[in-house]
């Protein structure tokens, strides 16, 4: 059997209440869940014998510009021993978008989710080091929200004093 | 040079560099721990890096790295240009070599299109992605050597880069921003005169390696500089998210190009160096003996590479050729389609990867159906590598921080995208 058949049964042993979404578009497996999960879930696919999720390659969002769940939190892992990656996603609300940080699992999501904090606004709950990653500290706009023109927002740096 | 005052330095980066006992004063450097800010314009973080680097004399006790000098907003600007226009912007990533990122970004789009690009292309494409290769390990073995005081190296890894840009130039007419690859192949031939040279190069080039390499690995200044400096176990480096030489020079055998094979690396023979030292000296090792694994690959690739077409014939998705957008209705109305509103893929999301020389660049797409992508998110190795860098830098001294900085070869064009 094949890793990639694997993962979702053991989920759902390991999880038997939650709904996994699971979608394979061009050989990219993604499993969509509740965001409360995402450190339970996350810890399971590290430390499981067989599947062995040891590294967190990135962690983004998606803005859908819409009502309800407007942002989609994306995370993509590897197993190194399975050479296999994994994407999985979990949908937060515009009101105060928030989700618990991965940091504990994989401590390489520290930067990436300043990043997405940087560029989205979404707040990482528990995160050691929450500041923005490009954009000065003071910036009051998240870039990457659809709401931001491409053009920017003229006035919104203050220049360094002379 | 003017003092550093509190005010220059953000609050919160102050807040991230100390611990609650520290007691920090920007005044009196003698008594105490002091602050000192490395560039954004400092000749050895190549660009414009910033590192912020708590003292304790010359010993760092704490190291932030601030990005963000370079930052072009790529990722906002793809969400509203199509695909094909995007593609020079992929040269701006790792400028050091611009084929690699062009390749990336063509099969992360082919993969969402569903496409392949003909046999010839996908050698042509491996050989531009070996050359890069070369080209990038060059500059990184060349400005590691001078970043601990060898210049010599440095001027004979360009000299040899300068060969492989010559090649580029007849390639592709352009010596640094290729824009070589289209989706659905590259976009002219390889000439016979460009694979002349191509062997010209690689047959003097062992010998120049050599040379090089008997002026750095017996030289005691430079190992002793590097040795046992910036150890990360593999473990660690796995958990912080290495990828490329760097993960490889701690003992971990990962390459994408064995691991999770695309074009055609699966029919290359080819050895995956690694080192288990995990110090700055294993990761200049494996950039070494890649460079060789890289020019194996290229013969490999000419040797077998087939005549045929370079542009896959599919009429709706890949750009026509320009002498049938003169002559023929059909092409010209496909031309206008493509240029004008973008090659509509389905809707959905993907994520490509490949090993890039500096790690594993990937490009997650997602698609809502329209000729432009609706979020695209550049997954690039240098910020990742860039990561480790406080960790590593800690317990060391002011001066090997350049050359630890060296030997994880960030390029900040990638990292600050």
């Amino acid at each position: 059997m094949e890793i990639k058949d694997k993962i979702v049964p053991l989920l759902q042993e390991q999880f038997p209440e939650t709904n996994f979404e699971v979608t394979d578009f061009r050989g990219d497996l993604k499993i969509k869940f509740d965001a409360s999960l995402i450190v339970p879930v996350g810890n399971f696919l590290k430390q499981h014998d067989e599947l062995k999720f040891n590294m967190c390659e990135d962690v983004t969002a998606v803005d859908w510009a819409t009502k309800k769940k407007r942002f989609t939190i994306i995370y993509h892992i590897y197993s190194l021993e399975n050479k296999f990656r994994l994407r999985l996603a979990c949908d937060v609300e515009e009101n105060h978008p928030h989700i618990e940080s991965v940091v504990p699992v994989w401590k390489s999501a520290n930067w990436y989710e300043r990043e997405t904090y940087d560029m989205y606004g979404i707040k990482f709950d528990n995160h050691p080091d929450l500041r923005r990653m490009y954009m000065p500290e003071e910036y009051e706009y998240y870039p990457l929200r659809k709401e931001y023109p491409l053009m920017g927002i003229p006035g919104d740096l203050t220049l360094p004093k002379k | 040079m003017e003092k550093l005052t509190k005010d220059d330095v953000h609050p919160s980066i102050v807040k991230a560099l100390l611990d609650q006992e520290t007691n920090i004063t920007f005044e009196d450097a003698l008594e105490n721990e002091m602050i000192l800010n490395m560039g954004p314009q400092h000749p050895a973080t190549h660009g414009v890096l910033r590192v912020l680097l708590r003292l304790d004399g010359e010993t760092i006790v704490a190291a932030v790295p601030d990005l963000g000098y370079l930052h072009r907003g790529y990722e906002k600007m793809a969400e509203n240009m199509s695909f094909y226009e995007f593609i020079p912007h992929t040269d701006r990533l790792d400028y050091i070599s611009p084929p690699a990122n062009n390749t990336a970004f063509c099969l992360a789009v082919e993969k969402l299109y569903g496409i392949e690009a003909p046999v010839r292309a996908q050698y042509i494409r491996m050989i531009m992605t070996e050359l890069a290769r070369i080209t990038s390990h060059l500059v990184a073995v060349g400005s590691l050597a001078m970043d601990v005081g060898a210049l010599t190296v440095f001027l004979w890894c360009l000299r040899e880069r300068e060969k492989v840009l010559n090649s580029y130039d007849i390639i592709c007419g352009a010596r640094f921003t290729t824009s070589y690859t289209r989706i659905g192949g590259v976009a002219a031939d390889m000439p016979d005169e460009a694979i002349v040279i191509i062997k010209d190069f690689i047959a003097q080039f062992e010998e120049k390696l050599d040379e090089a390499e008997r002026l750095l690995n017996t030289n005691r200044i430079f190992v002793e500089r590097l040795e046992g400096v910036g150890v990360i176990s593999g473990e660690e480096a796995i958990n912080m998210g290495l990828t490329g030489p760097n993960l490889r020079g701690s003992g971990i055998d990962h390459d994408l190009r064995r691991a999770n094979p695309y074009m055609l690396y699966d029919q290359m023979d080819f050895k995956v160096p690694v080192y288990n030292e995990g110090d700055s000296l294993a990761r200049y090792f494996v950039r070494a003996d890649e460079l060789r694994e890289s020019c194996k690959i290229i013969l490999q690739c000419l040797d077998k590479m087939p005549k045929g077409e370079i542009m896959l014939n599919s009429p709706k998705k890949v750009l026509p050729r320009k002498t049938e957008i003169y002559t023929k209705m059909e092409e010209l109305i496909h031309d206008f389609m493509i240029v004008n509103f973008g090659v509509k893929p389905p809707v959905g999301d993907i994520y490509s990867a490949v090993e890039n020389p500096k790690g594993e660049l990937g490009f997650y797409i997602v698609s809502k159906g329209e000729g432009h992508p609706w979020k695209m998110k550049i997954r690039s190795p240098s910020f990742c590598n860039l990561q480790s860098l406080g960790g590593l830098i800690k317990g060391h001294m002011i001066s090997d921080v350049v050359a630890i900085i060296g030997s994880l070869d960030p390029v900040m064009g990638e990292a600050d995208k």
